[in-house]
């Protein structure tokens, strides 16, 4: 083994894969039963980057050369910037060797296209079957769905991979038109209808006979760019939506656009990274996934941006006041859910605990409830509560001036107080 | 007040629970080791563990609380925090006093402390099972030092067995001084004498030769996938606190 070219490979290939966002290892079930390496479970993300992005698994590509000249991509055709390309067998080895020292919980490959779809899909493939049959490999593989390729492969990509996912890049059709020419929003979605549809069958499948071949065990996932063209975040968290329901998708990542390229279809150079947005953008998601919100409720025509200095849940609790108070000692756990302050396990532990007995702040506290966002919204077995009749404006004013916002921490301009 | 000694196990501590209940003692205090004064203090008795007695505690425990409960009081007595065998022994007594299964009763101090004890546990067994960076030994044995917070090393074994059934591994931890052993079959406890290696080229020239070329490559990628415009150190430290770096290949 060449170490200083593999190690020259390796700086090449990595940077040009980190601004895929997506780094789950989690939602598998692959267990290490043929006494081979390895297994995949619930995620590990087994380091963290300076920029306290976690670290879970390899991520390269398996080349930057590509025929595409995409505004947003680093590794767009007509960048002047160095090419590599990984063998199949050096992607396989440093996989196994990172794996056997428990630096990662396995692979992320995506590739530049070269020369058509369906070649480079077959090498992706490839990749994941050689580790999958000759190395029992049990470990995590995530590979990208190349826009394009064959059914065939497709289909032989989801009985190696445990996800697969297709970048949408771009969150509607008319600004993916405008900074990737060449491509076609159709494209991306075939694949993942085609996959939806594989992946709805094999789990049927599975249920009649438990010795089933697994197919993408942790389904499919896609991103998109935020901050690059100038979608409102109502459009953004409404074609996520339509991707949650219509594909059965596990995430939707948003990745704020870090400037990269001189171009002017694109944000100047140095614009800083949408950080915070992207930041509301993920809450905005975790409340439709695990909360039970519709998007509608997040953002809509009134309200098509979301609030940059506090959560969404937050701002959504505001325009509802009439919702509150809720008393926690009664309420559903649905409506419980909806409370500033209360996440998800707090929100079970109430639900449980109040059961033995009826709960007060001191307790409230204790489970993890933040009581300086909750108190304006809830009653509990407690003679004291916020009985001023506040109004909107004036509670995010208590809050703000409490706590240490995110928007202000990085935001560099000055607020005047007056 | 009623002191009682204990030897520090689980067993040992289920054989305090029956004497308090056997004596009726209301308030007591525990502590690990033994009382050798011979003078006849009443307030002061050192427990011995009784196997009948022990597996009386477990079977009652058993009764009153469902396996997950019973294990979680387990993790949280292996967390070996001090001064908290009064949770413990709160705790057990909430259980028995009460007429129904009472785990999930967070209003109670003592159920709410034990379920904050094994979140501790639980996070920093996690921790053990992201931060262990293991390195190639010669006889192709892949060797990882640890020094956890607290006495995980017991809740790691099984995570480590299912994930690297085909090879060899250790697993020490250098605080407490004993490690774990998979031979490709079974797992064994070890204790290790470190005085026999003294010089740092010895350790060196007992790892394979590829086993630098990996640690760079790690490194290097490592730094290739941090994205500078996004620099970030207050999350970077909080996910990684700075006291686990000396063992991660990629921030020593």
């Amino acid at each position: 083994m060449n170490a200083d070219r593999i190690t020259e490979k390796l700086n090449i290939l990595a940077d040009a894969a980190k601004y895929d966002v997506s780094c789950a290892s989690s939602g598998s079930k692959r267990k290490n039963e043929n006494k081979g390496l390895g297994n995949a479970s619930n995620g590990i993300c087994h380091s963290y980057t300076e920029d306290g992005r976690c670290v879970s698994l390899l991520k390269i590509l398996l080349t930057n050369h590509c025929i595409y000249d995409c505004a947003y991509c680093v590794s767009r055709k007509s960048n002047d910037i160095k090419r590599a390309a990984f063998t199949v067998q050096e992607v396989v080895d440093l996989t196994i060797n990172f794996y056997r020292r428990n630096y990662i919980e396995g692979l992320f490959l995506s590739s530049g296209i070269f020369k058509d779809a369906d070649y480079t899909m077959e090498r992706l493939v490839l990749i994941a079957k050689k580790l999958r049959t000759e190395h029992k490999f049990n470990g995590y593989i995530h590979l990208k769905s190349i826009p394009g390729a064959s059914d065939e492969l497709m289909h032989e990509a989801g009985l190696y991979a445990d996800r697969l996912s297709v970048n949408l890049e771009i969150p509607t059709e008319a600004g993916l038109k405008l900074l990737a020419p060449d491509k076609n929003r159709q494209d991306m979605i075939e694949p993942m209808q085609y996959l939806k549809n594989e992946i709805v069958l094999h789990q049927e499948e599975k249920k009649l006979f438990k010795k089933a071949p697994m197919f993408a065990p942790a389904g499919q996932s896609t991103q998109v760019i935020i901050g690059a063209t100038p979608e409102t975040d109502q459009q953004v968290l409404q074609s996520a939506n339509y991707f949650y329901r219509n594909f059965n998708l596990k995430r939707v990542y948003y990745s704020g656009y870090v400037p990269v390229l001189a171009d002017n279809r694109l944000p100047a150079l140095n614009t800083s990274v949408p950080m915070v947005r992207e930041n509301r953008l993920y809450q905005a998601d975790w409340l439709m996934r695990f909360y039970g919100f519709k998007v509608n409720e997040i953002v809509n025509n009134e309200q098509p941006l979301l609030d940059l200095d506090i959560d969404p849940k937050l701002s959504w609790a505001i325009r509802n006041l009439h919702v509150f108070p809720i008393d926690i000692n009664k309420a559903d756990l649905q409506l419980i859910l909806r409370i500033p302050g209360i996440g998800v396990q707090s929100a079970q532990k109430i639900v449980s605990a109040r059961s033995y007995g009826h709960l007060n702040w001191e307790q409230l506290k204790k489970l993890g409830v933040a009581i300086n966002r909750a108190q304006y919204f809830i009653t509990c077995k407690s003679r004291e509560f916020e009985r001023r009749d506040l109004t909107g404006t004036k509670i995010k004013q208590f809050i703000l001036a409490q706590s240490a916002s995110k928007y202000l921490k990085n935001s560099h301009t000055q607020f005047s107080l007056f | 007040m009623t002191t009682l000694f204990y030897d520090g196990t689980f067993e040992s501590l289920l054989s305090v629970v029956f004497e308090i209940y056997e004596r009726k003692l209301t308030l007591v205090k525990l502590q690990k080791g033994k009382w050798y004064s011979t003078a006849l203090f009443e307030n002061k008795l050192n427990i011995i563990t009784n196997e009948a007695n022990t597996n009386r505690v477990l079977k009652g425990l058993r009764q009153k609380l469902s396996p997950s409960g019973l294990q979680q009081l387990y993790i949280a007595h292996l967390a070996e925090i001090e001064n908290e065998e009064a949770t413990l022994i709160g705790y057990i007594r909430y259980v028995f006093d009460s007429a129904q299964n009472i785990e999930e009763d967070y209003g109670n101090r003592y159920v709410l402390r034990v379920s904050e004890i094994v979140r501790m546990m639980r996070r920093e067994k996690h921790r053990m099972e992201a931060f262990i960076r293991f390195q190639k030994l010669k006889d192709e044995t892949f060797y990882a030092t640890i020094e956890p917070d607290f006495n995980v090393l017991p809740l790691l074994i099984k995570h480590f067995r299912n994930r690297y059934a085909d090879q060899k591994w250790i697993i020490y931890d250098t605080r407490r001084n004993y490690g774990v052993y998979y031979d490709l079959h079974d797992t064994q406890y070890i204790n290790l004498d470190f005085s026999t290696i003294s010089k740092a080229g010895d350790i060196k020239t007992t790892f394979t030769e590829d086993e630098g070329i990996y640690q760079s490559l790690w490194q290097n990628y490592f730094k290739s996938v941090n994205i500078p415009a996004r620099k970030n150190i207050k999350l970077h430290v909080r996910h990684i606190p700075k006291r686990y770096w000396r063992h991660l290949t990629e921030k020593i």
